[in-house]
């Protein structure tokens, strides 16, 4: 059984209609790259996998269960971690007290284990604990996020675009941290513009177009697609 | 001087010149020179003139300046003269022009008589100008008195003038203490006598030279050599010590200034309400007011032995009042959980005025009264005691208000506060960690509009009859006010926001008619100045601390990330 299956949905905004009939899965343990342009529909996937949206038609299932009766708060407790886009942080809180509100449903012993592990992952945000987290850089922002979400314990963990409006030499980072987690034993469902970056840490990928899947296949036999090399990684 | 540092003096100047020009044509200076501060020496009006002056010779010194200091000197009577300028021009208009009373209807001869202190348009002008300039001249001169001895001067002064313009109150205390021949040596009907002016004045003076010489070093030294448990020692000392002063206040202060103190403590009621909705869950709430007028209905149709009455006890009514609002708070929420910021103001505006509508509407006056509203509303009764004075709803309101406090505090620091704050901070990151936004969000209508169902219940059962235009718009505003004057978020600044908002104006009765423009310019004045509040929350104390950091943060930020990455 996959961990996450999305079967034929569509959704609109008002009459707009973003999701023609996207069909994805993702394994249990595996990276997957959702890649694909502007307004290809990416974010809006997400959307619909977090409950913040719901199809209009298809359905989502979340190991096996149709997810459509949960609200999107209750998917936390249910083992799915979004990281929106844009560094999802709480920037009047300070980095520990972000990282204590990412476990925010949990009532176990073991939180402050996990702090640390976090902080294992992440060595900057220990130094930073304190700090109020508007104040740190971009990258240190998307640390945090990242690292809010882990404190959920999630079995799926859901990223839309980390790279974004990040230096080089930080998104190689966040990207080698983001295979760290996932041999941690997270699945990862990666949301990306950046398809070189994407589909070099993925297992598989899917290229969104127009609101559609328009090609799935393994990372590497889309890395060598033409069509890929043409449009996404910017290789005549 | 070079002429940066003319330009400099002209701008002060006649910026400052303008204020007194404003004043003056509001009415403003005529209005409060009926306000004695010293009697037959100095009005509130006089005040109004001289501070302008005073701060232009201040300001004209630029900061941390201390050389040429005969320049100086002659820049504040440049201030002081350019500061007199518009307000001459004023005088010599209104007392060449009388028609222009019919474009500016507070250009009266009176306030020409005020402004050239009753001796004529030359004199009068040539005594203003020598006085502005003689205020100038030592508002330039306050740089040359060193720090150590300076400081407690000021202190001193404007000590003395708050005391003189708060004389009410110190007069009330005094009318309970001592007899009455005492109390006239010392306080006219207005304002304090000029004995009083100079043992005021030596008493403060005295008191911070020792606090600025002595005394702030050894509390600061006290402080930091202090256990934690003579930390908590004192704490508790502090804590009772509050709670006796409290229970006795109204026995001291006297009947007029415990019935301002019931308004004030109605409206820190309110406030700490509100201060959940606006401090703690960040949904900007503008009709909070209906919620008042809620819990003051109900209360007053439970409890009127009137036609619409019931006649039932007031302590019945106290809980159903809160509930009924808590209910309406909900009802309220249920269509506003998807709106945000400004769109959530506007909806909560209306329901505010709806609210409002609906009270004085024919429609329901058989059952509230409809403009003419509700009379002989009912007194709280204990064995052997009936609510009636201010005195005796002071201690029902204290306790309200410690009630409220205290619960505010614990939601504050329990799971529930911080559900809101993050929601405050970003509902779409509280979501994604698990928050159910319409139920946080709920609470917080429902917490807020319980507290102001209570203050209104106190409300009508205080005055014992309601009326439709006790609830307008502008207490929703007045409350938004105290809230953000006080501290957003802040119990402490709550409290303090209602003191100066609601308690000064009532202690300044001649300030009535400028409350409005009071009000915004101390809002605007607070924006800049100290936007975090009067009395911050430590939240937006540290966030505020944070901005002043962030401008280095921001320079590090580069070479910070790279060698994050680099590090791994």
């Amino acid at each position: 059984m996959s961990i996450l299956e999305l079967n034929d949905v569509h959704a609109y905004y008002g009459k707009i209609h973003a999701l023609k009939g996207v069909s994805l899965t993702v394994e249990k343990g595996e990276i997957v790259s959702l890649i694909g342009g502007n307004g290809a529909g990416k974010t809006t996937t997400l959307r619909t996998i977090c409950a913040l949206m719901r199809p209009t038609v298809g359905s989502v299932t979340f190991n096996g269960e149709n997810l459509e009766r949960y609200k999107p708060s209750a998917l936390t407790a249910k083992g799915i971690a979004m990281v929106p886009e844009g560094r999802g942080v709480f920037a009047r809180m300070t980095v520990l007290e972000n990282l204590e509100m990412g476990a925010f449903h949990r009532k176990d012993k073991e939180i402050g284990d996990d702090i640390d592990r976090i902080y294992e992952l992440f060595p900057r945000l220990k130094e930073r604990r304190t700090q109020l987290a508007g104040t740190m850089s971009g990258g240190e922002q998307q640390m945090l996020a990242m690292g809010r979400a882990m404190m959920s314990r999630p079995s799926l963990l859901l990223l839309d675009e980390p790279s974004m409006g990040l230096a080089p030499v930080l998104v190689e980072a966040i990207f080698s941290t983001i295979v760290d987690i996932n041999k941690q034993g997270t699945t990862v469902l990666l949301v990306e513009q950046n398809a070189l970056m994407a589909l070099n840490i993925a297992d598989r990928g899917y290229v969104l177009q127009t609101g559609a899947i328009a090609l799935s296949d393994s990372a590497k036999a889309l890395q060598q697609n033409e069509m890929v090399q043409k449009v996404y990684l910017g290789i005549e | 001087m070079t002429r940066k540092e003319w330009s400099h003096l002209i701008r002060i100047g006649l910026l400052m010149g303008l204020a007194v020009l404003v004043v003056s044509v509001i009415g403003m200076v005529e209005k409060f020179n009926e306000r004695a501060l010293i009697v037959g020496y100095l009005t509130l009006g006089q005040l109004l003139l001289y501070i302008p002056a005073l701060y232009a010779g201040y300001t004209s010194v630029p900061a941390g300046e201390h050389r040429a200091m005969p320049q100086r000197l002659l820049g504040g009577v440049v201030v002081g003269l350019l500061a007199v300028m518009p307000v001459i021009l004023l005088i010599l208009v209104a007392s060449s022009w009388p028609g222009i009373r019919s474009y500016f209807v507070n250009i009266s001869p009176n306030m020409v008589k005020i402004l050239t202190a009753g001796k004529g348009v030359g004199p009068g002008i040539g005594l203003l100008a020598g006085e502005m300039a003689a205020l100038g001249l030592i508002g330039a001169a306050i740089h040359l008195i060193p720090d150590r001895i300076r400081k407690p001067i000021v202190t001193a002064i404007i000590f003395t003038v708050g005391f003189a313009l708060f004389s009410d109150v110190s007069l009330n205390i005094a009318n309970q203490l001592f007899a009455r021949k005492t109390v006239r040596v010392l306080f006219g009907t207005k304002g304090i006598t000029p004995l009083a002016t100079v043992i005021v004045f030596v008493i403060s003076l005295v008191a911070a030279s020792l606090w600025t010489w002595k005394g702030r070093e050894a509390y600061a030294r006290r402080q930091a050599n202090m256990s934690s448990e003579q930390a908590k020692r004192s704490q508790r000392i502090a804590t009772t010590v509050l709670m006796i002063v409290l229970l006795t206040l109204p026995w001291v202060l006297g009947v007029f200034l415990t019935d301002v103190l019931d308004r004030v403590g109605i409206f820190i009621l309110m406030a700490l309400g509100l201060n959940i909705v606006v401090g703690f869950a960040g949904l900007l709430d503008l009709g909070y007011v209906a919620f008042y007028a809620i819990g003051a209905y109900v209360t007053a149709i439970m409890t009127s032995t009137g036609n619409l009455g019931m006649g039932l006890s007031f302590w019945l009514a106290v809980p159903v009042a809160v509930v009924a609002a808590t209910m309406a708070g909900i009802i309220l929420g249920i269509p506003v959980l998807r709106m945000r910021g400004d769109y959530l103001a506007i909806v909560t505006l209306g329901f505010g005025e709806i609210i409002r509508v609906l009270v004085r509407s024919d429609l329901l006056k058989p059952v509230i009264g409809g403009a003419q509203g509700i009379l002989n509303i009912g007194r709280p009764t204990i064995p052997g005691l009936t609510f009636t004075t201010p005195q005796h709803f002071y201690y029902l309101i204290l306790l309200a208000c410690l009630l409220a406090w205290f619960i505010s505090g614990r939601l504050r620091d329990g799971r529930i506060g911080r559900r809101w704050m993050a929601v405050r901070e970003d509902e779409d990151v509280a979501e994604a960690v698990g928050i159910n936004l319409v139920i946080t969000k709920l609470l917080a209508f429902a917490m807020g509009a319980a507290f102001a169902g209570l203050a209104g219940s106190l409300f009508a059962a205080r005055v014992g009859t309601i009326f439709p235009n006790s609830f307008e718009l502008l207490i929703s505003i007045n409350v938004l006010c105290i809230v953000i004057i006080g501290g957003i978020g802040s119990l402490p600044g709550v409290v303090v926001g209602a003191f100066v908002l609601v308690g000064l104006p009532e202690l300044l009765r001649e300030f009535d008619e400028y409350r409005m423009l009071m009000y915004g310019a101390l809002l605007i004045i607070m924006m800049l100045v100290r936007p975090e509040g009067l009395w911050p929350s430590p939240i937006t104390r540290r966030e505020m601390h944070a901005a002043e950091e962030n401008a280095a943060a921001v320079e590090a930020e580069h070479s910070s990330d790279i060698r994050a990455a680099v590090e791994g």
